[in-house]
């Protein structure tokens, strides 16, 4: 049944960019001339209007922390600088790049990704994969085994103590498998598995083929669309998470790039709020260098994001049918 | 007699028994692909739920579980019975209130603004615009609201200063926490949630629009009268999730952006249990607030996918 959605919702889509083209003359004869056509065009106007102004107010936060990187930093904190960059120099940038293990982090943080991503795929396509086959015995009850996890969970300290008890606290390892399986992404895996039809194998097991050479030989390349999907969800996530490797990491030279941030951009602000009520003068802050460091911790973000929005919207979509 | 042709891929209407010993033979591999990921659950999942004994423990940090002694429910009376009890259930409560009344229609109003826009690329352009903050980590969107918000230098106090009015102490008065909450979860989240409605209004049949320009209506009405009742199951559906996830706020960019001075409207029961336990070592009390907290979240998401059976006839899992 919900397969059937899936397919029903991709072809109406389909059927829509098609009938979109053939009946935008017509439409807009239409439109034009039986009815009310100025209200249409003073409505296609107030969207158009509505749309840019949407996308300058998001924009904008992302367009000034650019600008005040780039600028003076005197200028910057008078306020001069709003919508375009004032004394430009590049002073924030060489200072940033010289702040105390940056490129460290930054290092930490692409080994994270790239290895923790193979390790969540390694383990979520397996189990997905034998998740997916109807006739895996128990298989309803290893379902409800995983997906109750998504339901209750024990929490934050009872997990910290796992990790320590399994000796994993300040372990690069202890962060690339402690956060193998995401329930949900594994999840998709094992509805995008399923849509596979039983046909392609059935021919492969006549051959004498095991399950482990027909996941490797058809499945795999079949869902190279969901298998990217899904190590897209699995990057996004290593790339940006923070709370446990504050938790569980203690040398410095372990840390990844977004524990590094907190350090210099949130709590080092935060303490200047506080010491400002009680003195009531700014401190001498490089605001720009924050800035400059934003800058530099995601611009890997926005350069994968054309990829990244591509994907996640493919599996987003799915995600929402399959429920 | 398919029998004797090839192996079955079916099975499943043979009785259980047999069925099993003919998978276990046969699908021997299957279940070594599962060994992985079971252990991983077991490990990573489970094995912290059988910490949550902790809760009914005082639990010693350097004796571990066995030199712990019994305290029953000790623990959870003295959550129950302390001042931070009332505090961080409000507290959570009013954020997720704050986050159903803007953030969820937000997303809905966004989605159809889109798909309604006539001029192709600059629909497109807003929804890549609103679509990248949901990419941009958590540490660098609260980074960015505390630097924006910073009395002496940051840019909304310099506009505010240029209108002729003081600077605000945004991040340090509890008056302000739930508005610079809510708004940065709105900037951050609205796009992403967009994609879910934006894939129902493009599954709505255009005959039916076409049908209604015959009949007269104009866009108002269209929107009105086709749009939004072919997006209802997925908004109710939605809002349901939204709502069996009330007691789960998102405690990391919490954590990230109060302090001691915002307590009062900022600290919510997952912080809460954090600071106990992270901060103060008091891995039992924790653990009790923590347990407390996922009984709730769990009788709300069932109740939720009760309630969403009821209403859309569809479960969400």
């Amino acid at each position: 049944m919900r397969k059937i959605e899936i397919l029903n919702v991709k072809t109406t889509i389909i059927e829509k960019l098609k009938k979109n083209k053939a009946n935008s003359f017509k439409k807009n004869e239409l439109s034009n001339h039986l009815l009310e056509s100025r209200g249409e065009k003073i409505f296609n106007v107030i969207m158009i209007v509505l749309g840019l102004l949407i996308t300058v107010v998001t924009l904008y936060p992302l367009w000034y922390t650019l600008i005040a990187s780039v600028s003076k930093p005197l200028l910057v904190e008078s306020g001069a600088v709003v919508l375009l960059p004032k004394g430009i120099s590049f002073d924030s940038y060489v200072q940033a790049a010289k702040k105390d293990g940056f490129w460290m982090a930054y290092a930490n943080t692409m080994f994270y990704t790239v290895f923790g991503v193979l390790v969540n795929m390694a383990f979520s396509t397996t189990m997905a994969y034998a998740l997916s086959k109807k006739r895996l015995g128990f298989r309803k009850f290893f379902t409800l085994f995983t997906v109750f996890t998504m339901w209750f969970s024990a929490g934050i300290i009872p997990l910290f103590i796992t990790f320590k008890d399994f000796g994993l606290l300040n372990t690069r390892s202890g962060i690339l498998f402690g956060f193998a399986i995401n329930t949900y992404n594994m999840i998709i895996l094992k509805s995008f598995f399923e849509q596979v039809p039983d046909s392609l194998e059935e021919a492969a097991f006549m051959d004498g083929a095991s399950n482990i050479r027909i996941l490797t030989t058809i499945y795999l390349p079949l869902s190279k669309p969901a298998l990217a999907t899904v190590g897209m969800f699995y990057a996004v996530n290593r790339w940006n998470s923070y709370f446990w490797a504050m938790n569980l990491l203690r040398d410095d030279n372990k840390m990844p790039l977004q524990v590094l941030l907190k350090k210099l951009i949130v709590d080092r602000v935060a303490n200047e709020t506080e010491a400002a009520i009680v003195t009531a003068q700014s401190l001498s802050s490089p605001t720009t260098v924050i800035y400059a460091i934003i800058v530099l911790a995601i611009i890997p973000m926005m350069v994968a994001y054309p990829f990244v929005q591509k994907y996640f919207k493919t599996g987003l979509t799915i995600g929402a049918v399959k429920g | 007699m398919r029998k004797n042709v090839h192996r079955e891929i079916d099975l499943s209407r043979q009785p259980f028994k047999r069925r099993l010993q003919r998978t276990m033979v046969r699908d021997w591999d299957l279940y070594l692909l599962l060994i992985p990921g079971i252990i991983w659950f077991l490990m990573f999942c489970y094995k912290p739920m059988y910490g949550l004994r902790m809760a009914f423990y005082d639990y010693n940090v350097f004796k571990g579980m066995k030199g712990s002694t019994f305290v029953g429910l000790a623990n959870f009376q003295e959550f129950m019975s302390g001042p931070d009890f009332f505090r961080t259930i409000k507290n959570t409560f009013m954020i997720s209130l704050w986050q159903i009344l803007i953030c969820f229609p937000a997303p809905i109003v966004l989605a159809i603004a889109i798909t309604e826009m006539r001029n192709k690329f600059v629909s497109k352009l807003t929804q890549t615009a609103t679509f990248l903050p949901h990419f941009i980590s958590v540490v660098v969107v609260c980074g960015l609201v505390v630097n924006f918000l910073s009395p002496s230098t940051g840019i909304i106090n310099l506009l505010l200063n240029k209108l002729g009015i003081e600077s605000k102490y945004f991040m340090v008065k509890p008056e302000y926490f739930r508005g610079v909450y809510t708004s940065m979860t709105l900037w951050q989240n609205s796009g992403f949630n967009a994609i879910v409605y934006i894939a129902a209004l493009m599954g709505i049949d255009p005959q039916l629009y076409e049908a209604a320009i015959v009949d007269g209506a104009g866009k108002w009405k269209r929107i009105v009268h086709i749009t939004i009742p072919s997006i209802m199951p997925t908004v109710v559906t939605m809002f349901v999730l939204q709502v069996g996830k009330m007691v789960k706020v998102g405690y990391e960019s919490i954590l990230l952006l109060y302090k001691p001075t915002t307590y009062a409207t900022a600290d919510v029961i997952a912080t809460y249990a954090y600071r106990v336990g992270i901060g103060n070592r008091n891995y039992g009390l924790a653990t009790a607030v923590g347990l407390f907290e996922a009984i709730i979240a769990l009788i709300m998401v069932v109740g939720a996918n009760r309630l969403s059976k009821r209403v859309t006839e569809s479960t969400i899992w």
